[in-house]
């Protein structure tokens, strides 16, 4: 590229058109910011503030709760369980909760292939969930609602799968 | 003088700039980290060991697979004696049969799918409705349209010329002499008056001997498996970082095409991993075929499959209803399943039109301008947005699609009828 562009600048430094060259060389350099800039923003359309964190509290505050899935990294295509850890916000575990929950991939319009559901209390506000399964990579959201002591709330985990 | 040369430096300047920004873009690998985890996915040397199948005992039982082999090949086991697995599951032709609708009996109301790599789908057909190979292999030997035959009708035949093969591996064989010759729970009314009219205990003992033939036939099945492709090879360059055997594997249009495909295409959303499949069900907004019966894909395959007699928590299944999670766990109805169709794999795609369930599209072209277009779907609502592709990168993805064409890494022993 450059055995054939430099003459040609050369040539037209001789002909005094030199700031006309400058001028066209600058553009193409924004060009080709922009076009990189492109590869590397475009393919995102997630929102850029969520939060990954595993351990959250609830819409209310009402509980806090954490999530830890029994294969790490979370596989796609793999049937799988978590453990749900379920505490007040000052570190007491939640016993008898019921609790339901469904996953979504908010950018594609559906959710996952399964219906998963807690299983078992493990004790120590611990509740296995099984029956997880992600089909694709991408943005997740697992919606918890959780039910104790006469009290709902919901908690939501966002998930960047690979 | 001074000011040209100050001038030229400048330029040459600018100039390595645009190199510099060139050669980020596009350095010797042209695969970010992220990209060569994605297509470290998606290559064969990913594949996990097969999975087992708790609901077959004989699934790796080498004699089971060899009898299995038999029963895949055999004629005989059809109302006219002219219908095999082997006739729609072609091994030359990838194990299908390249037609719109197969031909049976009669005509079916779909594609054959491929049975390749199948051991790894928790799903089998178009819309799921079984959860393994063996109950899969037992729904078109007594569909009228397909094989056409019947339960009893095939107990007499294995009882007449495969007694010793059978009893080897699953025991002695049912009592047949007093059974009707022709009798099942089929379409066939006379079929089906006969099989009424039996003891239920014969028809149990027939029902269990009949998940046997579908048993060895998966058993059979499990060993057709896909062989390494270009696209393969080129994935293990990247692996190793060798950029020369990468620009000799794949030309810039299938390198192009690539990229597409795990990028702006989005075609890796749902045909991810090594067999370019999640094996899951999607609306994709493909056209309804105005002369076939409504199909409702999914909707109708999952509710079929909980209530199948051979599924993995029926009573003909070896397995423990722990070991039946898939089935469990599956989202049994809902929006998302109307019009959701099975994810095929990829795998020598482009030897296999037609394409989609009912053979809509002739070639990888309308299939690409389909998913470009992104129509609404006739029923539910199609999981599809716009691709804004080009002509030329619609050629660079199907140029891709090309490199995915394979030899089967099955022993060619078992690609034609056992002596």
């Amino acid at each position: 590229m450059n055995t054939i562009t430099t003459p040609t600048i050369a040539t037209a430094v001789k002909r005094g058109n030199n700031w006309k060259w400058i001028a066209g060389i600058g553009a193409l350099v924004v060009v080709a910011l922009a076009v990189l800039s492109a590869m590397n923003w475009g393919m995102g359309s997630m929102p850029a503030d969520l939060d990954f964190s595993t351990t959250r509290t609830s819409t209310n505050g009402v509980f806090r709760a954490a999530i830890r899935p029994a294969v790490d990294p979370i596989p796609i295509n793999t049937l799988h369980s978590w453990t749900l850890h379920v505490e007040t916000p000052d570190g007491k575990p939640i016993e008898n909760a019921m609790i339901t929950l469904h996953g979504d991939m908010p950018q594609h319009g559906h959710g996952m292939p399964t219906t998963p559901t807690v299983t078992s209390y493990l004790g120590q506000g611990n509740y296995t969930v099984d029956g997880m399964k992600f089909q694709m990579a991408g943005w997740w959201v697992v919606d918890f609602e959780l039910k104790a002591g006469g009290t709902t709330d919901q908690v939501r985990f966002n998930l960047l799968l690979k | 003088m001074k000011s040209r040369f100050m001038l030229i430096g400048f330029a040459l300047l600018v100039l390595s700039m645009i190199g510099s920004i060139a050669f980020s873009a596009w350095p010797r690998s042209p695969w970010t980290q992220a990209d060569v985890a994605v297509l470290r996915g998606l290559w064969i040397g990913s594949m996990p060991p097969l999975p087992p199948d708790p609901s077959n005992r004989y699934a790796d039982n080498a004699q089971a697979a060899a009898f299995g082999q038999r029963l895949f090949f055999d004629t005989r086991l059809s109302a006219n004696g002219t219908i095999a697995c082997a006739t729609c599951h072609a091994p030359q032709q990838g194990f299908q049969d390249g037609k719109p609708l197969s031909q049976g009996i009669g005509t079916t109301n779909r594609r054959a799918m491929t049975i390749v790599g199948t051991a790894y789908s928790p799903w089998l057909f178009w819309d799921g409705r079984k959860d393994s190979q063996w109950a899969q292999a037992l729904g078109p030997l007594e569909s009228a349209v397909e094989h056409g035959g019947n339960r009893t009708r095939y107990a007499h035949l294995i009882a007449g010329s495969d007694r010793a093969a059978y009893e080897a591996l699953f025991g002695p064989l049912p009592d047949t002499t007093l059974l009707p010759p022709s009798a099942g729970p089929v379409a066939d009314p006379t079929a089906r008056a006969a099989w009424d009219g039996m003891r239920a205990a014969d028809r149990d003992a027939i029902t269990r001997f009949y998940a046997n033939m579908g048993k060895a036939i998966a058993a059979y099945e499990r060993t057709i498996m896909p062989g390494p492709s270009r696209f393969d090879t080129y994935v293990q360059a990247v692996l190793n970082n060798d950029t020369v055997a990468m620009q000799t594997l794949l030309t810039p249009d299938e390198v192009m095409g690539m990229r597409l495909f795990i990028g702006k295409a989005h075609c890796v959303n749902c045909h991810n991993g090594p067999l370019f499949t999640n094996n899951d069900f999607h609306n994709t907004g493909v056209p309804s075929v105005p002369r076939l019966p409504e199909d409702t894909g999914r909707a109708h395959g999952a509710p079929q499959v909980r209530g199948d007699e051979f599924n993995c928590l029926s009573r003909y299944s070896d397995a423990q209803p722990a070991q039946c999670g898939e089935l469990q766990f599956m989202k049994p109805e809902g929006e998302q399943l109307i019009r959701a169709f099975k994810t095929p794999s990829l795998r020598n795609v482009a030897e296999r039109g037609p394409f989609m369930h009912a053979g809509q599209f002739t070639t990888l072209n309308d299939v690409l301008a389909h998913y470009n277009r992104a129509p609404a779907a006739p029923a539910g609502a199609s999981e599809l947005k716009p691709l804004n592709l080009s002509k030329t990168e619609i050629a660079q993805v199907i140029a891709f699609l090309k490199t995915l064409s394979g030899p089967l890494a099955t022993a060619p022993t078992w690609l034609t009828p056992p002596k």
